[in-house]
């Protein structure tokens, strides 16, 4: 254990909040009072909610240390594949906290918030050149809404032809939400098995493809990390028989600058902006998944539409009777999508291609220098990602879990395994452009010495992880008896 | 550039290792058709100091106005130990709580954030949040659809309208009807109608409502079950609930609906907190993120996420919801607002809140406003104006409330005029002189 | 996870190519899911059953079971009135992975064509089935 990156550092235990508690606390600088008392109508009031009683210190002190349990970007390594987990810089936050951006109600007159709606209708017209495509919604508030709302414009677009379609494709590599958006969205996905390259194959395309099927739902990059290289072939395919296609653009941290969806016949695709666009994860969100999509789908797009009035004004647009209707209250996740601008604006056209070139850099290093050790199903060169099996591990009955719960006693975070499902027993590694050659060779290290630890002492994986504030925890005990609330 | 650390001998090297001459050789997967054979046509890069200061003049200084503006976002002082804690990088940086053993304090704060939103409404059980209010509710109803196998919802007038766009988004594609309730003369939502309705799979009514009506929801709730639906209340202002009566109490299903005012900065709009509450017994029918409390293998205690397999990524097309993602800063963020304002604290705010509309509203009547709602109200209220008023307000620096006209016609002319904490007796009276006499 | 040779796959059971088994009792016929099922799912944490008196058609899906990552539908071996079904597992779903021949059982059915039970699998062709899987 001598040259790992993780040590054992002083790890407080902290109970639940409420367990701090003491009756008459607070940690709250309450206003004075300047007005009187006005009673409220009989029966109306409640019981207090029993919530806990703290100081301010407290309170700090509490989640504070419960900070220090995480490992996150800023800490480390994190090559967590489809998540696309590269550096956030801190200067969008100076950015969101602008007390312009910060305070600025959302139903402000559009005469007082030109500020924001500039930021909303700049950004728009970034992303609508980056992916080739004409007009922008930024009210999705993650990527899984963003596929709502495009199928959705999709769908109200074929009604507005005089077409019910009740079918759409959809590719067994695909992120679980492509499914799962198009059942809300009344379409019974069917799906598409990849070819043995691991990429669409337009005669397998072709042979579900029919009248009844409103589109294709592809990712490209796919969840393997690869080009889908037969994609404007098969949007002809889809395009012929009257269906549309639309992208998943999780994975475009590999194509900035280098392809763009608009231009391979793809009418419509979301982008997440917490992985592209450098926008934190916050843990789990916030996120932000625009919708782009070519002119003809445009009059179906969210309402309200900022636009630019004559005198050079941005004002706000409801009166589009073709929308989809509204997917947010107001006009999306504005503080994710203020960052998403900074950070086109910092890096400009040069700098996203860059960093889409050594994000595919990295996959491609990590792969080679480990495939000689990990079982790699698709070798062949990958684009932002790489996956990996356990398969050279499992005569041992080591899983891939076993090998990711290792890694982080090593120092690093796991990366997504078990993840693309058509992949048995797969590690999933998505380095990102941030992490420079010393940290991706510790990286390669560690995954080395856990594949020889597999061949030597294999329950030294199974009872990873050892350096972690907690051991494995007991998912199925939670599961069985859920215990949700303290 | 600063973010990207490679040295041209370190791309040299890797791109040896990995039999490629050239970076672009990377894309050669990549058919030539394929590429992009320009730059893309973006602005030129920016500096730190030239973005801090060009986003600096397009926010410009700190809004001048008095903005007495509600109607689903609310001004609330946001306490400064708050934003410290949640730009911390661990909270900041981290990603989805997959790995538990090393996302403990995520875990454990959701798990707080579940608690303590179930307290504040009085409900058993809470996700991890949703994107905002208005999914919220409509989630909620798509909740009660799969349940009850009915295929109908009503839905108050005086849902945020906002709200009832994103519903009808949501429930169209299904084939879904939404039967919508009026409002009767007092503000408040006319049950009425509900006597000659049959198989609704939900009733959701809004608490304060849209008008800032404070609802009878003991007599919506037990009106919808009587009926075998379920009682769904939303609300656009959690706060209200450190004073008034809770939705659990009241008797409702589902709590759904906006928590911004716990914490979180306006934002122009977002990001936001949908809260997401239920009784017990839909715990299987949740969608979204849960997080439960377990032991790990030295049986000390600790959090993982659980019941995934309610999520899209496992059950795919069959799951409760396709959400992916939780507002989890924000949900984070409002766990140490109800810690920091304590049991005391909220209550004492929320009655600050709405004594200083009472105020305001008792003003604008003795100058000659007409208060057409006669429902009790939180901290929001609808009033007309006496004429004039609201262009003097305007040229002296206010912004009066919102317009509804656009939104209800039947109020042309009336505001939707909200008071927090943040404005004080000066600002009010300043208000009023302008109003009149 | 099991190796072929590790599963226990009793010669008295027929079985799906759906992984569940077939138990003939009478002319009653008990159902649940295979060694390799339990082994593939890990632990078992929830089981959705149908109530007694529901009648589904041969290869129906009548249920759910759920690991702590995985969920797999239920298919019914043979069509049928479900007459009983295995109380016990909702307060205990483990048993599906300790018992899976026994008191991990999930339903019994009464079949409506007994014809059917002789199309189900013997252990032989069963294990042939996994063969081909792994």
């Amino acid at each position: 254990m001598t040259a790992r990156v993780g040590t054992t550092g002083l790890v407080f235990e902290e109970p639940p909040i409420w367990e701090r508690s003491r009756p008459g606390r607070t940690g709250f600088s309450l206003p004075r009072r300047d007005v009187p008392e006005a009673a409220l109508p009989p029966g109306l009031e409640g019981e207090a909610p029993d919530l806990p009683e703290l100081t301010e210190a407290d309170v700090v002190r509490h989640f504070t240390r419960l900070s220090q349990w995480n490992v996150s970007v800023d800490t480390t390594t994190y090559p967590l594949g489809s998540c696309t987990m590269k550096y956030n810089p801190r200067l969008h936050e100076a950015v969101v906290a602008l007390e312009g951006l910060r305070a600025a109600h959302p139903l402000l007159p559009p005469a007082l918030a030109q500020g924001p709606l500039r930021i909303l209708w700049e950004a728009e017209r970034f992303l609508a050149e980056i992916t080739g495509m004409d007009a922008v919604s930024l009210q999705p508030a993650a990527g899984a809404q963003g596929e709502l709302t495009g199928i959705l414009v999709i769908r109200a677009f074929l009604a507005r032809r005089g077409e019910r379609r009740t079918k759409i494709l959809v590719p067994d590599t695909a992120h679980g939400t492509n499914p799962a958006s198009a059942a809300l969205c009344g379409l019974r996905p069917v799906p598409v098995a990849s070819g043995p390259d691991g990429v669409l194959e337009p005669a397998a395309v072709e042979a579900v493809m029919d009248e009844g099927v409103a589109g294709i739902m592809v990712t490209n990059p796919n969840t393997l990390g690869l080009f889908e290289e037969n994609l404007k072939e098969v949007a002809e395919i889809v395009h012929a028989k009257g269906g549309l296609v639309y992208c998943d653009g999780a994975n475009l941290n590999a194509l900035m600058g280098v392809v763009r969806m608009g231009d391979l016949g793809v009418d419509a695709m979301h982008l997440n902006l917490h992985k592209t666009f450098s926008a934190p994860h916050g843990g789990g969100g916030p996120g932000s998944g625009p919708l782009c999509v070519r002119a003809p789908f445009e009059p179906f797009l969210p309402v309200p539409r900022i636009v630019e009035r004559p005198d050079g004004s941005l004002d706000l647009d409801h009166g589009r009777p073709l929308s989809v209707g509204r997917v947010h209250a107001f006009y999306g996740n504005f503080g994710v999508i203020v960052r998403a601008w900074a950070y086109i604006r910092s890096m400009g056209a040069e700098g996203l291609r860059r960093a889409s070139e050594l994000a595919v850099l990295n996959a491609n290093y990590v792969k080679e220098r480990l495939k000689d050790v990990l079982h790699l199903p698709y070798d062949r060169p990958c684009l932002h990602e790489c996956v990996f099996t356990d398969r050279n591990q499992t005569p041992r009955k080591v899983t891939a879990l076993d090998m990711a719960k290792r890694l982080i006693d090593y120092g690093y975070h796991p990366p997504t395994i078990y993840f693309p499902l058509v992949v048995r027993g797969a590690l999933m590694i998505e380095p990102t452009e941030t992490e420079s050659k010393a940290d991706l060779d510790g990286l390669i290290e560690a995954l080395r010495a856990i594949a020889a630890e597999a061949e030597a002492e294999p329950q030294v994986l199974h009872d990873a992880p050892v350096r972690a504030k907690r051991r494995r925890l007991d998912e199925a005990a939670a599961a069985r008896s859920p215990c949700l609330t303290g | 550039m600063r973010y990207l650390p490679h040295t041209e001998a370190e791309i040299a090297e890797m791109l040896r290792v990995v039999g490629a001459e050239r970076l672009e050789d990377l894309f050669a997967a990549v058919p030539a058709g394929c590429r992009l054979d320009r730059p893309l046509a973006l602005p030129e890069p920016l500096s730190e100091p030239e973005l801090l200061r060009h986003a600096a003049g397009l926010a410009g200084p700190a809004p001048a106005h008095r903005v007495f503006l509600g109607a689903g976002a609310y001004d609330h002082h946001v306490p400064a130990a708050i934003p410290p804690l949640f730009s911390r990088a661990e909270f900041l940086t981290a990603y989805t709580p997959y790995q538990p053993e090393v996302s403990q304090g995520t875990l454990q704060a959701i798990y707080e954030y579940q608690t303590l939103v179930s307290r504040l409404l009085g409900m058993e059980i809470s996700n991890a949040s949703v994107y905002d209010g208005a999914s919220a509710l409509a989630e909620a109803l798509l909740l009660a659809i799969r349940v009850t196998r009915r295929h109908r919802v009503a839905l108050s007038r005086a849902v945020h309208p906002a709200y009832r766009q994103v519903v009808r988004t949501y429930l169209e594609p299904g084939g879904y009807e939404i039967v919508e309730l009026p409002w009767a003369a007092d503000g408040r939502t006319d049950l009425s109608g509900l006597d000659a309705e049959e198989d609704l799979a939900a009733v959701a009514v809004q608490s304060p409502n849209f008008f800032g009506c404070i609802e009878d929801l003991e007599a919506a709730c037990g009106a919808t079950r009587a009926r075998g639906g379920l009682a769904v209340v939303t609300f656009t202002e959690a706060l209200a609930y450190g004073l008034l009566r809770s939705p659990g109490a009241c008797g409702a299903d589902l709590a759904c609906g906006e928590g911004q005012s716990l914490g979180l900065p306006l934002s122009f709009g977002g990001p936001y907190l949908g809260i997401f509450t239920a009784r017990q017994r839909f715990l299987r029918q949740m969608p979204g993120r849960l997080v439960g409390r377990t032991d790990d293998r030295d049986g000390r205690p600790g959090f993982v996420i659980t019941l995934a397999t309610r999520e899209q990524h496992i059950r795919r097309e069959k799951a409760t919801s396709n959400i992916c993602s939780n507002q989890n800063l924000c949900a984070l963020t409002a766990a140490a607002y109800l810690a920091l304002l304590g049991k005391t604290g909220i209550r004492e705010l929320a009655r600050l809140n709405r004594d200083k509309a009472e105020y305001l509203k008792a003003g604008l009547v003795r100058a000659g406003a007409e208060v057409p709602l006669a429902a009790p109200t939180f901290h929001e209220f609808v009033v007309h104006l006496p004429p004039g008023a609201p262009e003097r307000l305007r040229d002296r620096g206010f912004v009066p409330g919102l317009p509804l006209g656009p939104l209800f016609p039947e109020l042309e002319g009336a505001h939707l005029v909200c008071v927090t904490e943040t404005k004080s007796r000066e600002d009010l009276d300043a208000f009023l002189e302008e109003v009149g006499p | 996870m099991k190796t072929l040779d590790e599963l226990i796959l009793p010669h008295d059971l027929r079985y799906t190519r759906d992984h569940e088994w077939a138990r003939v009792e009478g002319d009653l016929v008990r159902v649940g899911i295979t060694d390799y099922a339990q082994d593939q799912l890990g632990d078992v944490v929830y089981v959705e059953l149908p109530e007694a008196g529901q009648t589904f058609a041969r290869g129906e899906a009548f249920g759910t079971v759920e690991s702590v990552k995985a969920v797999s539908e239920l298919y019914l071996p043979v069509g049928g009135e479900i007459v009983e079904v295995n109380t016990g597992l909702s307060d205990a779903p483990q048993l599906v992975n300790e018992k899976p021949y026994d008191r991990g059982w999930m339903v019994v059915v009464r079949p409506s064509d007994p014809a059917e039970i002789g199309g189900l699998l013997d252990v032989e062709a069963y294990r042939e089935h996994l063969r081909g899987i792994e």
